[in-house]
């Protein structure tokens, strides 16, 4: 019988021997995989085990902070939010419950100290070793409490969204959304969060500023008047006959008031007067894809370039059924109505607030971005961000001309409302009409000082019963008066 | 050194190692080092002293290993279980007494021979039998995760499915002594024992939906089979005849049927049925090459909920591969190795066939159920619900591993007798 003992004693060696192989499978080589996976609840504990970065506005006022609460002789870090619903979409939430989202997400890494260079690794491998807590770094953004607070006291009880940029550098100094929530609440109270939906009925969470679409009805004609001007189709100085309406595919398309037609006007007359007939003219003539290639130019057709994480920015462009349109079916898009504004295109007001930077910025479109710059806990700077060109978009002659038509809506059009006593402003009005009373989205894009812009906005106010220039454009005018207010340079 | 020095020596390396243990895991989760950890450690220490002066009266000659890899194995488990939860740790402490006690009694009623067992060899089986059935029974029964392996008795939930598998393995021996020349003929007719174990290990899964426990009975038969025939056939035949009989009971029970699912994708559904497989593999994966350290792992969520379920049961290997690091866990897995190895050693040295039997079947009923659990949660295996033999929480597991060590001491007694005179 030992013949058969000794071969089931090397057989049971053989079970212990591929438990320890197998062990070491998953401690040795699988190991960097699985803790990369979503569902490994036990990273996602330890990333409350993190003391992470603080979040900090331009001026050096707090957005996010942590409070550390002992539990079973762990110190764990949870996210306080004192600025409450005012920073909600840009900086987002980091929780146990709904993960994170804003620059809480697109910028976990600086915050949890996982930007690896050789030395930090080593630095917190040691720190690991040592049991002491793993700092994340400080990030800095560029926003602007006081013109972001304006911003959301003028959208308070609407439904919208207001960004304002720096149209030299990209910098985001506004990004507000409405109706918004307070990040506080979204570990323990989400349930609130989702009764506090809006008249718009869609979540809160949702940032309109970066991924919500909306028609863009007339500012769209910003668009059209580059492609027309900078292709050298048309020059300021072309004549339009304005009959009060279009004929399309042989059909009336009207103008906002068709009652009483302009006449023969000029090119800078029908953007200031926002003449639809002349934006069908213009259309006709150019054909949808030399529209469509200038706002590709503007950066329509990709995620806004934004610090947020891909989830939270939208493409602009024609959308059909939920879905940017193919392009081999663009050549069949309507290009009278595309023109100014319908046609199923849609964009975010991050994305208008680009355009109306790069006319303020001679036709560059600048890269936006939220992050300013990262330092390290004990204060030493990691690193500062640069402003990025993303293209350019328009000649800068041809940039200055529509900068001036724009200022001529503002001093004397459709956009009164957003001017500033002894500020050049420039600006363009939207109503995007959706044949219902009182379920109007209208705009306002504007930048201002004409003669050296530091601030161009975008907002947008969704199931008004006014036009873009009663309703939009005297935000805009209170955003950019409080960020010409205020110093451009943060205070800390 | 005598061979009982030689255990007490052990035993007092054992003693530090637990007392270390339970030191570090105190300072973990209480931040001061208080004396209280250390006498945890010396109360260990001082039951196992008591085993060894019981074997040392009753069992002089006995191998002088397995019993300080038993208390190393109790005490790794019942460090872990206090560092889950303390209250769990003092019921598995006080299991661990109640388990030396049926230690020492076995060894009191067997000591003059224990071989008087295998005249009783079908009084043994049949209450295998029914022992296993005994959770079917309608008012005794409980079902816990879907499993039908639980009776109770007052407050007290007893899992009968242990103790038959030392009642088992006594009448396999006892049996297998008898028949095993009329076996290796293999003679058709003679076959009949075979089918109606197969049949068996088939109803213990219908009737308790009990993967595990049929693997791990079915298995030590056909080990047992193997070493007192030597006829392979018969092990490729049973291994065969177990697969397609699961195989056919695969469609029917749909336990069985969920069971091998999560074992070939648990990531089909990482937040349901697959969820507990997944988590503990992470468990497994944090600890990385040198372990959290001894309460420091992550087993609860900030608010202090359990991330596995059933972790200091089913799930304990998990737990200890976080906090050890795959140095420890090695290191613990290599006890079970020697602790086979001691086994089958004293198998190697007994003289007679049922003897050699009954040592071959409790060492191999020991480590195929240590390899079945762990097997199961690194994915070697489809994951069953049975206990890592001394380790986990449960008193059942406890007092028949104890019972199980008692016998092995015994044999391993007179077999070294037999040499040394």
């Amino acid at each position: 019988m030992n013949h058969q003992i000794s071969r089931l004693a090397v057989a049971s060696l053989v079970l212990v021997i591929s438990l320890i192989v197998g062990t070491t499978y998953w401690q040795a080589w699988a190991a960097p995989d699985l803790a990369d996976r979503r569902d490994n609840s036990i990273k996602v504990v330890a990333q409350f085990t993190i003391k992470r970065g603080e979040i900090l506005a331009a001026d050096g006022s707090l957005l996010a902070r942590n409070r550390p609460r002992r539990i079973s002789g762990k110190t764990f870090y949870f996210r306080r939010y004192p600025q409450r619903e005012r920073f909600a979409h840009a900086v987002g939430y980091s929780t146990q419950a709904r993960s994170r989202s804003g620059l809480e997400q697109s910028r976990n890494d600086f915050l949890t100290g996982a930007n690896a260079n050789l030395s930090t690794l080593l630095d917190n491998t040691l720190d690991r070793l040592r049991g002491a807590t793993i700092e994340g770094n400080d990030v800095i953004t560029t926003l602007r409490p006081t013109p972001q607070r304006v911003a959301n006291r003028a959208l308070a009880g609407q439904c919208g969204a207001a960004v304002a940029l720096e149209p030299k550098t990209g910098k985001v100094l506004v990004m507000a959304s409405s109706p918004n929530y307070d990040p506080n609440l979204v570990e323990r109270n989400f349930s609130r969060i989702q009764r506090g939906a809006g008249p718009c009925g869609v979540a809160p969470l949702l940032n309109r500023a970066s991924s919500g679409l909306f028609a863009p009805g007339s500012i769209f004609k910003v668009v059209t008047a580059s492609a027309a001007l900078d292709t050298g189709t048309y020059t300021p100085n072309s004549t339009f006959v304005d009959p009060g309406y279009c004929i399309e595919y042989g059909q009336r398309v009207n103008n906002y008031d068709t009652s009483t037609p302009f006449g023969t006007v000029n090119f800078t007359q029908a953007l200031v007067n926002s003449i639809n007939s002349s934006f069908c003219e213009m259309g006709k003539k150019l054909g949808p894809a030399k529209i469509l290639d200038y706002a590709r130019r503007y950066g329509f057709y990709e995620d806004p370039p934004v610090d947020l994480p891909s989830g939270e920015r939208a493409p602009s462009g024609l959308y059909k059924d939920g879905k940017l349109l193919r392009r081999s079916q663009e050549a069949r898009a309507d290009p009278g109505r595309l023109a100014f504004g319908q046609e199923r295109m849609l964009v975010t007001p991050l994305q208008m607030a680009m355009v109306a930077g790069a006319i303020a910025n001679d036709g560059v479109v600048m890269k936006p971005y939220l992050t300013d710059r990262v330092r390290k806990p004990e204060g030493t700077q990691l690193l500062k961000m640069k402003p990025d060109e993303l293209r350019r978009a328009v000649k800068t002659e041809t940039a200055q001309q529509i900068a001036s038509m724009m200022e001529g809506v503002v001093s004397g059009g459709t956009g009164t409302a957003a001017q500033i006593s002894g500020v050049r402003v420039a600006g363009k009005t939207g109503t995007a009409e959706t044949g219902r009373q009182g379920r109007n989205t209208t705009w306002f894009i504007s930048f201002a000082p004409v003669d050296d812009p530091r601030v161009a906005v975008a907002v947008v106010l969704q199931n008004q019963s006014g036009t873009g220039g009663s309703t939009a454009a005297p935000i805009a005018k209170q955003i950019m008066e409080a960020i010409l207010r205020s110093p451009s340079k943060g205070s800390r | 050194m005598s061979l009982r020095t030689r255990e007490l020596t052990s035993l007092l390396v054992v003693g530090t190692l637990v007392g270390f243990g339970f030191a570090s895991v105190y300072i973990a989760k209480q931040e001061v080092i208080n004396s209280a950890s250390l006498s945890y450690g010396l109360f260990f220490l001082g039951l196992y002293i008591v085993a060894h002066a019981i074997a040392r009266i009753t069992v002089p000659d006995a191998d002088p290993y397995l019993l300080p890899m038993a208390g190393l194995l109790t005490g790794i488990g019942l460090t872990e279980i206090y560092r889950l939860d303390e209250n769990d740790a003092f019921k598995q402490g006080l299991w661990i007494v109640i388990g030396l006690s049926a230690f020492a009694a076995t060894l009191f009623l067997l000591r003059e021979d224990f071989r008087r067992l295998e005249s009783y060899k079908y009084l043994f089986g049949l209450s295998a039998i029914a022992l296993l059935l005994l959770p079917a029974a309608p008012v005794l029964g409980k079902t816990v995760n879907g499993a039908r392996l639980w009776v109770h008795i007052g407050s007290i939930q007893v899992q009968p499915g242990e103790l038959a598998k030392i009642c088992l393995i006594i009448f396999l021996a006892g049996y297998l002594r008898e028949k095993r020349e009329v076996l290796a003929q293999f003679r058709l007719k003679d076959l009949g024992p075979l089918f109606a174990i197969w049949g068996c290990a088939m109803l213990v899964l219908v009737v308790t939906n009990d993967l595990g426990g049929a693997l791990l009975y079915f298995g030590i038969f056909l080990a047992m089979l193997y070493v007192a025939t030597a006829q392979v056939w018969f092990v490729l035949a049973g291994a065969l005849l177990f697969v397609g009989g699961a195989a056919g009971l695969y469609t029917v029970i749909p336990r069985v049927q969920e069971r091998v699912e999560i074992w070939l994708d648990p990531w089909s559904d990482p937040f349901g049925r697959g969820y507990q497989a997944i988590q503990s593999l992470y468990s497994i994966a944090n600890g990385g090459f040198g372990g959290t350290g001894l309460g420091q792992g992550t087993y609860t969520d900030a608010d202090g909920h359990r991330l596995i379920p059933s972790l200091n049961t089913d799930f304990i290997y998990s737990a200890l591969a976080q906090e050890l690091g795959l140095v420890g866990i090695c290191g613990f897995l290599l006890v079970y190795m020697l602790f086979a190895a001691r086994g089958f050693r004293i198998a190697l040295l007994a003289q007679d066939g049922f003897s050699k039997l009954l040592a071959v079947g409790l060492t191999f009923a020991f480590t195929l159920q240590a390899f079945l659990i762990i097997g199961g949660i690194i994915r070697l295996v489809p994951l069953t619900g049975i206990t890592l033999p001394l380790v986990s929480y449960g008193g059942s597991s406890i007092v028949a591993n104890f019972v199980l060590l008692a016998l092995l001491l015994l044999v391993s007694n007179r077999a070294n007798e037999g040499i040394r005179r």
